[in-house]
Formats: structure tokens, C-alpha cells, sequence
């Protein structure tokens, strides 16, 4: 909660206790994976990031987008100082800052931070600047050699040692960089690629004769036969790919290694893979109502008014999601929902050997946390 | 007879583009394009024009210049059907006339369908030849730079991550001067709706944010509007033909919505913006319908009326006359609503003529505003026609839901000598309306 | 001259309809063909009761903007465009024919009535040849496909009124007049008469989109 004291100051209230400190501005309240709660603040003029009650020493000219290694442990911010821009690791920025700086992306391991960065001036309006590329990617403050006329989703392997990214060599030549150095394949366009786990390779949607396909390591490793391409992930192991496809104009499915499933939906959004045992789920809806969880190619019973992010078990056994129907929420593991509803869920989250599930929960302004066995959910 | 070689303007974008040009380049390209990229549509539509000249009078260019190479059928045989006469192996600088046609002579408002007995859609034949332009690296300077802002920032304006939130808190913090317990509700997920922009409000309109917090606030509604890029609805890569590019930052702008799980995209007081996301963009992401239901102003402002949450403490005494923007009447066909919501608001409603959906262009739009210096003059003295249908009004407040309607309106306003003052639907609203203590 | 009435009336009619009947067959599948794979995002907007609401508009004179805006064209379009099927579909001199060769017949317009709309016709070609001279919008877009289709129209009907008068050598005339009306229906598929084919379906796409899409009209 960010509470409004007297005056126009703020501070952060836990379970009704407040913080000591106050802040002329408090936005962004976000708690860490191991708890800590953050929260980004302004105090006379400058903003920094202050966790549970702690603000960092350094501060800046604002601060935004504050971000979480995978446990938690580490925490990256977005940072403008002087109208350079870059980001402050755990209090500490970037020894070099930039014209500009966006699409930041932090590394679970939380050893690395990148963003795609300005590293050319450009006057106004100067379109021929800009065509002969003045963007790169800077991981830890530091850029890549390679410049381009654009750069667009960095995304780290999960060790954070390598970055890819899309690019656009000119303004109708996309492909993707991995470390600086572009694939050698032109498209017409091209979304954000992904990191296989396992091997490291490299996989990206790109559009080739007018239809999308999905090249892998710079060669073309499904054929451009879909309208539309995105979301791809890996399962963890490496070993299948799966992505949102569009089969045919306002049809869309998900593809796995190339193969769509046998069933199409409006929109597919969520394409959430499996921590083990290469599965793929994701959410389906038309035109935002009338949702549908998607599970390995099968269609759960139930519909909703709207569905959360889909939360597998470890090993990858049970699908939990949070779901609305008729204003209230409930959580619903393997199609079957809880008994009880509430007015807001939180994502649920399973036990590391998938028997329960958490429940967190706002009913009639109280909170809940229920422990519930798999078995409980039968609605 | 006169032709588009008899006016050409200099440009830096445009002469710099053609420069770099061969016939065997430019063949190359059209070929691919019509190859790749054309269908039955522009087939037909190449083949069936009877060339029989009533779509004339439906254009204000030629209405306002009386100059038959202004009339939609003459757009097309100075750009497309010479192209296809000549298999695409033209000059360079017939591109260099082509795109001065394309992008600063047709304000693809599609009144012209209204005069087609064939149903030709010119709007559709000049934005392919601007598809043609921008592959073959021909725009005009000004619409091109904010073509590149939206490939790098995802807004058209250079807005950075940091200025954006920064505005909304800034503008947050004036209001609550005036209403003590408003937000502006960043990133709030599960809320009713999504509220999204164009980049010139936070660059150089805050006051428009402030108003719709302060309606939203009064009106009690569930909104947010996320902190990071996907906010800005506007849209010229559209317009400057780069698909692409409007197809990036028409993803990024929906999922930005999905991710916060909102039931509804409402959208600011702009045209082009919702011809971006209603009809355009959508198509080219594979989506037959919208992800997520997408709602103009105007609509929003009338169910607020309807369900009695905005009360006002008096009418608009002053007569006011309405324009109808193109891409949300003949776009989306809100013409009753926007009656409605006006006569709600004001006491005396002149209505001007032609109106509705046969309403005369700004003149603004599709994209020729944007191409920016060069090219203003002639947009203002191509649209007399307006100045005359305003004028007949004999009002002094014209109510504009739309920006680049805005803009076009007043450049007439001030060249004609019109007295008159353009407002939106929210300058009224907020204007009007009971405030919450 | 006889031998070459005899094949203008025989085989070479016998080819005008098939290429006329076939080709516009060709024409029209090709095109849809053509849609579906290429305008997948635009052929899926397609809504019929749309496209005939707008379609009744536009078939009804000054029933729509443009019809209203250019009185002149509207008027004599119509009686030309409804003349033009008219006229040879119920004329004494062609039921005739389609008797004799196939044995069909169906009622026919009293002569005098026939030559009539026959003549609308021509001078509503003479009308539509003075706009493109000095309309100057026509004339600004006017090439020389449009000369052509017009002489083809204009020359047809007006041999066929020649010959009905007698005026000239009348087998001349009557052979000239069938020579100029194959080469019309042959025309049609493949030059810019081919509206008669696709401005119906290029009216109701564009009415689907206004109506389904847009909720406004577009007449
Ligand atoms: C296979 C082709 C055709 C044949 C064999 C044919 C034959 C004839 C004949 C024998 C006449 C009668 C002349 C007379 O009464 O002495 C005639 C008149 C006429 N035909 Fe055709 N015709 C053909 C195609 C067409 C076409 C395609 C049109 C127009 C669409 C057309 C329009 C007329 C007209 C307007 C007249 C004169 C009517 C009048 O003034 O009474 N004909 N035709
Ligand atoms: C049912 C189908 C048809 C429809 C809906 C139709 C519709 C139209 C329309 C809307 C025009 C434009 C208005 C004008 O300039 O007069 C036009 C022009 C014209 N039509 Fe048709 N038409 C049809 C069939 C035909 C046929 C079968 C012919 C001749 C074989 C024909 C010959 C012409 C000619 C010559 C013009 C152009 C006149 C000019 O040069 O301006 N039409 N048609
Ligand atoms: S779309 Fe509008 S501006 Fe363009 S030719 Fe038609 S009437 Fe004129
Ligand atoms: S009204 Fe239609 S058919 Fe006639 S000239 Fe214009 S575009 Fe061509």
C-alpha cells in the first residue's frame, strides 16, 4: 500500500504498519520474490528506490521499472540521470549512461542488465542520421560494437551470458543479433527471439514472402506458412519450441516444433511452458471475454470473463490460473475450480512437490491465504 | 492542363529518397509490391474505374481548388495507373510526384467512396502507392522522423520512459490542487479500462490528461494507464506506409492492455489513432476483432451521460457547430453519439453542411499534417471548402473531437479569418461539469 | 458479303457468347481466387445483408451522395445502363434470330418502342463522348481504353439503329452492326466493361466494411 500521510507527503504501510520514512512521491510498490518490499520515491526533487523502509544512497533524476533477479536477491531499476539514461543495480548505476535507453531487461541470475541504447546524437528531424543507425544494445553498460538503425527486444539466456535481439539493418531489413553480431538472413520483419535453455540457440519469428516462419540459428527452421508468429518459448529441456501462431486471418493457435494444434480461438495470449515435461499451456479468448485455457493442444471446459496468467507445478504435473467470472474470481487447477470464490485472486503458486496449491485472495476486505491439496478443486 | 509536375514542393526526405533511385529499382520494387502485397482489391479497381469523374466533387482538394488534377480519380491516374502503365519502370521523379501526391494530397478520409458508384476506395490506392514510397525510402522528412520515433520509442513524439510516467505524476499532482483525492492510476491491473493517448498530450497538451483524470475522477469510473510503452495510440508509421513499424507499435499498445487484464482500451479525443487500432493495424496482426474491445471518447463520453455520471452545472450557452472527424464517423459511425453528447452539453447546436457521414475532411489527416512545413499551405488553401462550410455557420465554437481535426481546423480558422475557436468533447466536459470536492 | 454475314451470324456468334459467357465465368472465379489468397483481411469483413442494403442505394437513381451530386451523369446513365440490357434482350430483329438457330423465343418490345431506347442509348453515348471532350475532370483522366469501350458501345447500338432503318447498305450495316456486337460482348470480360462483373462485388466489399466495420453508410 502506498499510504498518503498528512500534507502532501507519502510513505509505505505493511499489514497496517507503517514505514519511518516519508517521501514527497511513492509509486511502483512492488515486492520482491524473497519479500522485501519496494517501492520507487521522491524526496526533495530526486527519486530513488527505497526497500523495506531503506532508501538507496544514490539517487537520481527519476526512477522507474524496478526489476528482480529470479530469487529475488538482486534489484535493477531503471535510471534517468541528467537525461543520460541506463540503470542502477542495488543502488549502484551503470558507469556509462546513455542518450536513451529502453526495453530494459534484467537477468534471472540477476548478473546482467541490458536495455537497447542511443548511441548517436540525433538532431531534429534528421531522418538520414537515423537511417544510418544510431542504436545498439548495451548490456552493463556497455554497448555492442554493432550499430543499427534499430533494436528492439534484448532478451538474456538464462545464465545472462548472452543477449539477443531483433534488429533492422535499414529500414526494411530485419534480422536478429546475438552479442553484437546479426544473423546474416533478411526479413521483412521479425519479432522478439528466444533463448533455447538447453543448447543456447537462438529463435525468432521473422517474415519471410509475406508469411511468418521461424528461423533458428539464422536458417529457416519452420516454414513461413503462418499469418502471424510470436510468444515463442522453449520448454525447458530444450527440446520442443512452441509459439502463437495465426493458422488462418482472425484464427489462432499455438504451434508446436512447427505443428499447430488442432484447435483455433479468436486470440491466444500466455504461452507458458512447462517447468518439466515439455508442456505448453496458454489462455484463449475472444475479443477479451469468453476465456479458454488451452492445455497441450486440449481445450478445458470452463469459459471466463477473464483469466490470469497460467502457473505451472514444478514438474509440470498440474496448471493453476486465476480466473473471473460474473465479478468474482477463484483459482482453477487442471480445469477444475476452487470451491469457494473471491472478490480478487492473486497467482496462485504450487508446493515444490505440486500436492497444494497457495491461494491468495481479497474477499469482503479481508485477505486469505489457503492452503489447498490438488484434489480440492472440483467446481 | 495542369498536373501534380506544375506544383511540386521541395522536401528534404523526398528529394534525398528519389536520389537514391533507378527506373530498374523503382521497376523492382512495384513489382514485388504488387507481387506480394496486392490482391483482388486493387486488381478491380485498376480494371473497373469507368473514369467517369463523379468522385470530383466528393474531394475538398478539387472542391476547394476547382483544379481537375485534385480529384480522387486524378490522385490515382497521376500515381497508380502510371505506375501500371509503365510496369513500374518510371522516372524518379515521377515517385517524387507520386509521394507528394500520396502523402500530402489525400487525407485518405474516404468521403470519395460516397460519390464511387463502383465502390472504388481511393483512400486504399493512394496508401498502397504510399507503401510503394516508403519501400522505395521516398517520405516526406517530417512524417518519416515520427515514423522513426515510433520504431524507437513506440510513440510518436521521442517521449522517454522516464517522461512519460513523469508527466502523468506531475499531472496528477496539479489536479489533486483541485480535487484532492484524484489518481491517475498507473498500471492497475484488472481495472474497467485502459486509457491510452497520442504523444503530443504529454509533449504538449498535458492539460488534455488533466481533464480526462479530472472527468474519470468526477464520473468515479476504474481506469489506469500503464507506465510504460504501449500508451501512445497515435500512429503515422500507418501513415508513412511502414507496416511494420504500425504493426509493432499497434502490438505493443494491445498487449500492453491484455497484460493488464482490462476489459476495455478507451481511447483520447484522436482519429487517425482509432483508424489505427479499430481498423487497420488489427488486420495486419492477424486479429479479425480487437483483443481487447476498443472505445473512442466520444462513445465513452456518451455511456458516462447515459448511466447519468457526469452532471453539469450549466449548458454551453454560445452556439457551437460540430465537425465530424473522418476515421470515427465514416471510421466508425459515431455520428448519433457525438450528437448526442453535444446537445447534452450545449444549449444551441448549429448543424453544418454537408455533416455526418458526408461531412467535408479537415484536411489534417492521414498523415498530412504531419509531413509538416513544406506542404502547409497548400493543405489550408486546399480546403476553402471547409472555411466556406464553417463560416455558413455563423458560429464561433466548433466542437472537434479529434486532434488532427484540431489542427487542421484552426490553420483554416486563422488563414480564412473564421473567428471561431475549436474545442473538445473534454474541454467542454470538464468546463461543465459539477466537480467532486 | 453474304458469305461473311453467315459467319458473322454462325460460328463467330457462336464464339462472341462463349468467350462473352466463359470468359466472364474465368473472370469472376479468377478474381475470387485472387481475393482469397491475397485479401484474406478484407474478404473476411464480407456481410451480404450490408452489401444489399448499400447496393439498393446505388441501383436506385439519386439514391445515393454521388447520384445526387451529379444529376446529369445520374439520369443519363440510368436510362443508358437500363436501355443498353433492354433494348437488344427484347428486340424483334434478335429474338428472331434465336428463334431461327435455336428455336428460342420470348416476348418482344413492339418496334417502335425498341428503337427508341436503342436510340437513348447512342445519344446517351454522344452525351458521355461531349462530357469526356469538355468535362474537364473527364478529360483530365480520360486514355484511350475509355474511346475504345465507348466507340464499341456507340457503334454497336448505332449500326443496329441504322440498320433497322434501312439507311445505308443495309446488309453492310447489319453485318457491321453484329461484327461490332460480338466484338462488344467479347469485350466485356476484358476491358473495362468488366464493372458489369465486378462492381457489384468492389460496391458490396466496400458496404460490407462501411456497415459491418464502420457502422456507417456509404451511399
Ligand atoms: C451476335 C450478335 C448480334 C446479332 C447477330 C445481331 C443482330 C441484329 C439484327 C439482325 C438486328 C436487326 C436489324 C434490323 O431490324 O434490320 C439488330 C438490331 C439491333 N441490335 Fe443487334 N445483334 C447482335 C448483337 C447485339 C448486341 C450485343 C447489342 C447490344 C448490346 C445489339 C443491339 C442492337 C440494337 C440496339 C439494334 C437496333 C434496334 C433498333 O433500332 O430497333 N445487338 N441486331
Ligand atoms: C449491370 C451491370 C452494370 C453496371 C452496374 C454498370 C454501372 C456503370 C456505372 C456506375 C457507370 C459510371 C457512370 C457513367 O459514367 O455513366 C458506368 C459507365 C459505363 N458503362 Fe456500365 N454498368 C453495367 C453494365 C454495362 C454494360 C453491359 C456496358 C456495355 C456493354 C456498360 C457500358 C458502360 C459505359 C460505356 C460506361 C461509360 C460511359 C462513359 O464513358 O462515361 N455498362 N456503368
Ligand atoms: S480519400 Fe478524401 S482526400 Fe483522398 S481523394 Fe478521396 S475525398 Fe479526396
Ligand atoms: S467515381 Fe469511381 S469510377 Fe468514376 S472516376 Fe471516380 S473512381 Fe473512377
Amino acid at each position: 500500500m502506498v499510504a498518503a500521510l498528512e500534507g502532501p507527503a507519502f510513505t509505505m504501510a505493511v499489514n497496517g504498519e507503517a514505514w519511518e520514512t516519508t517521501f514527497d512521491k511513492a509509486w511502483y510498490p512492488r515486492f520482491s520474490p524473497d519479500g522485501r518490499l519496494t517501492v520507487l520515491v521522491q524526496a526533495d526533487g530526486d527519486w530513488t528506490l527505497a526497500v523495506d523502509d531503506v532508501a538507496w544512497e544514490e539517487q537520481y533524476g527519476y526512477v522507474w521499472n524496478t526489476m528482480f533477479s529470479a530469487s529475488g536477491d538482486i534489484i535493477a531499476a531503471c535510471i534517468q540521470q541528467d537525461g543520460e539514461y541506463g540503470f542502477s543495480i542495488d543502488g549502484t548505476p551503470w558507469e556509462t549512461l546513455f542518450e536513451n535507453a529502453n526495453q530494459p531487461v534484467f537477468s534471472k541470475a540477476g548478473n546482467a542488465a541490458a536495455a537497447v541504447v542511443q548511441v548517436k546524437s540525433l538532431a531534429q528531424a534528421d531522418i538520414a542520421t537515423f537511417q544510418e543507425g544510431i542504436f545498439s544494445v548495451a548490456v552493463n553498460g556497455e554497448a555492442w560494437d554493432s550499430i543499427f538503425v534499430n533494436c528492439w527486444n534484448p532478451v538474456f539466456d538464462p545464465a545472462g551470458k548472452n543477449v539477443a535481439a531483433t534488429i533492422r539493418r535499414s529500414l526494411y531489413d530485419y534480422s536478429v543479433a546475438v552479442n553484437g553480431k546479426a544473423w546474416t538472413g533478411s526479413y521483412a520483419c521479425a519479432w522478439a527471439p528466444a533463448f533455447n535453455p538447453a543448447t543456447g540457440a537462438v529463435a525468432a519469428p521473422v517474415r519471410k514472402a509475406g508469411a511468418w516462419g521461424m528461423a533458428i540459428d539464422d536458417a529457416m527452421a519452420w516454414e513461413p506458412r503462418f499469418g502471424q508468429l510470436w510468444q515463442q518459448a522453449f520448454s525447458p529441456d530444450g527440446s520442443k519450441l512452441a509459439a502463437i501462431a495465426c493458422t488462418r486471418f482472425g484464427e489462432f493457435t499455438v504451434a508446436v516444433d512447427g505443428t499447430p494444434w488442432g484447435v483455433s480461438f479468436p486470440v491466444v495470449t500466455d504461452l507458458t511452458p512447462s517447468p518439466a515435461g515439455a508442456r505448453f499451456a496458454a489462455l484463449a479468448s475472444e475479443h477479451n471475454t469468453n476465456f479458454a485455457v488451452l492445455c497441450d493442444g486440449k481445450v478445458w471446459d470452463g469459459r471466463y470473463d477473464m483469466a490470469y496468467a497460467p502457473v505451472w507445478s514444478a514438474d509440470g504435473a498440474h496448471l493453476a490460473l486465476a480466473v473471473e467470472k460474473a465479478g468474482r474470481q477463484t483459482i482453477v487447477v487442471n480445469g477444475k475450480a476452487y470451491p469457494q470464490s473471491f472478490d480478487k485472486c492473486y497467482a496462485p503458486a504450487f508446493s515444490p512437490d505440486g500436492k497444494l496449491v497457495l491461494i491468495r485472495a481479497l474477499a469482503g476486505g479481508k485477505c486469505h491465504r489457503i492452503v489447498a491439496p490438488v484434489t480440492a478443486f472440483t467446481g | 492542363m495542369k498536373t501534380i509536375a506544375d506544383r511540386l514542393i521541395e522536401d528534404e526526405g523526398l528529394r534525398r529518397g528519389v536520389g537514391r533511385l533507378t527506373p530498374e529499382k523503382i521497376q523492382k520494387v512495384f513489382k514485388e509490391l504488387v507481387a506480394g502485397e496486392c490482391g483482388a482489391r486493387m486488381k478491380t479497381y485498376m480494371e473497373t474505374c469507368v473514369r467517369c469523374g463523379m468522385c470530383a466533387k466528393a474531394c475538398h482538394y478539387y472542391m476547394s481548388h476547382k483544379d481537375p488534377s485534385y480529384t480522387p480519380v486524378a490522385k490515382v491516374s497521376q500515381t497508380m495507373w502510371r505506375l501500371f502503365d509503365a510496369d513500374g519502370k518510371v522516372d524518379p521523379e515521377v515517385i517524387y510526384q507520386c509521394a507528394q501526391v500520396a502523402y500530402t494530397e489525400c487525407n485518405l478520409c474516404r468521403r470519395c467512396i460516397h460519390y464511387c458508384p463502383l465502390g472504388i476506395d481511393t483512400g486504399y490506392i493512394i496508401s498502397v502507392v504510399r507503401r510503394l514510397c516508403h519501400k522505395l525510402g521516398v517520405t516526406p522528412q517530417y512524417i518519416q522522423d515520427t515514423a522513426h520515433s515510433h520504431s524507437a520509442t513506440m510513440n510518436q513524439m521521442w517521449v522517454k520512459d522516464d517522461e512519460w510516467p513523469d508527466t502523468l505524476q506531475w499531472q496528477e499532482e496539479e489536479s489533486r490542487e483541485e480535487f484532492p483525492g484524484l489518481r491517475i492510476p498507473l498500471d492497475v491491473e484488472g481495472a474497467d479500462f485502459m486509457y491510452s493517448v497520442i504523444a503530443p498530450e504529454p509533449k504538449f497538451r498535458t492539460q488534455l490528461i488533466y481533464q480526462a483524470a479530472a472527468i474519470f475522477h468526477a464520473a468515479g469510473v476504474s481506469w489506469t494507464m500503464p507506465s510504460t510503452p504501449g500508451w501512445d495510440n497515435s500512429n503515422m508509421a500507418m501513415f508513412s506506409g511502414d507496416s511494420e513499424i504500425m504493426a509493432r507499435v499497434e502490438r505493443a499498445h494491445y498487449e500492453t492492455a491484455q497484460r493488464l487484464r482490462v476489459k476495455r482500451i478507451v481511447m483520447g479525443e484522436c482519429g487517425h489513432a482509432f483508424r489505427a487500432v479499430y481498423d487497420v493495424a488489427n488486420r495486419w496482426l492477424g486479429w479479425k476483432y480487437h483483443p481487447v474491445p476498443v472505445v473512442h471518447s466520444v462513445e465513452f463520453f456518451w455511456e458516462l451521460i447515459q448511466q447519468g455520471r457526469i452532471k453539469l452545472t450549466h449548458k454551453y450557452a454560445d452556439p457551437v457547430t460540430i465537425h465530424d472527424p473522418c476515421n470515427i464517423i465514416r471510421g466508425r459511425g459515431l455520428m448519433d453519439k457525438l450528437r448526442e453528447v453535444v446537445h447534452f452539453l450545449c444549449e444551441n447546436v448549429v448543424e453544418m453542411s454537408p455533416n455526418r457521414e458526408h461531412n467535408y475532411c479537415c484536411c489534417a489527416g492521414g498523415g498530412v499534417i504531419n509531413c509538416g512545413p513544406p506542404f502547409k499551405n497548400v493543405r489550408i488553401v486546399g480546403n476553402s471548402i471547409k472555411a466556406e462550410q464553417l463560416k455558413a455557420t455563423g458560429v464561433h465554437t466548433l466542437v472537434a473531437p479529434c486532434h488532427n481535426c484540431h489542427g487542421g481546423l484552426e490553420d483554416i480558422i486563422s488563414k480564412f479569418g473564421l473567428n471561431m475557436h475549436t474545442k473538445f468533447l473534454g474541454d467542454l466536459i470538464y468546463e461543465l461539469m459539477e466537480k467532486p470536492e | 458479303m453474304h458469305a461473311l454475314y453467315d459467319l458473322a451470324v454462325g460460328p463467330l456468334a457462336w464464339l462472341a457468347f462463349a468467350v462473352f459467357i466463359l470468359g466472364s465465368i474465368y473472370r469472376l472465379m479468377s478474381m475470387r481466387a485472387l481475393a482469397l489468397k491475397k485479401d484474406a483481411a478484407f474478404v473476411a469483413y464480407i456481410s451480404w445483408p450490408h452489401a444489399i442494403r448499400s447496393l439498393l442505394h446505388w441501383v436506385t437513381p439519386f439514391g445515393a451522395l454521388g447520384w445526387r451530386e451529379n444529376p446529369g451523369v445520374t439520369i443519363v446513365t440510368f436510362l443508358f445502363h437500363i436501355c443498353l440490357f433492354v433494348a437488344p434482350l427484347f428486340l424483334m430483329g434478335h429474338i428472331v434470330l434465336f428463334d431461327t438457330f435455336h428455336g428460342w423465343s420470348w416476348p418482344a418490345l413492339p418496334d417502335g418502342v425498341a428503337d427508341t431506347l436503342s436510340i437513348v442509348v447512342v445519344a446517351a453515348c454522344a452525351y458521355f463522348l461531349w462530357r469526356r471532350l469538355s468535362v474537364p475532370e473527364v478529360r483530365f483522366v480520360t486514355r484511350s481504353h475509355d474511346w475504345l469501350v465507348l466507340a464499341l458501345v456507340g457503334a454497336t447500338f448505332l449500326t443496329g439503329v441504322l440498320a433497322y432503318h434501312r439507311i445505308g447498305d443495309n446488309l453492310f450495316m447489319t453485318t457491321l452492326h453484329v461484327l461490332c456486337g460480338e466484338a462488344m460482348l467479347v469485350a466485356i470480360p476484358f476491358t473495362r466493361l468488366s464493372h458489369m462483373l465486378f462492381g457489384f462485388f468492389s460496391r458490396g466489399y466496400i458496404a460490407s466494411e462501411f456497415g459491418s466495420v464502420r457502422f456507417a453508410k456509404d451511399w
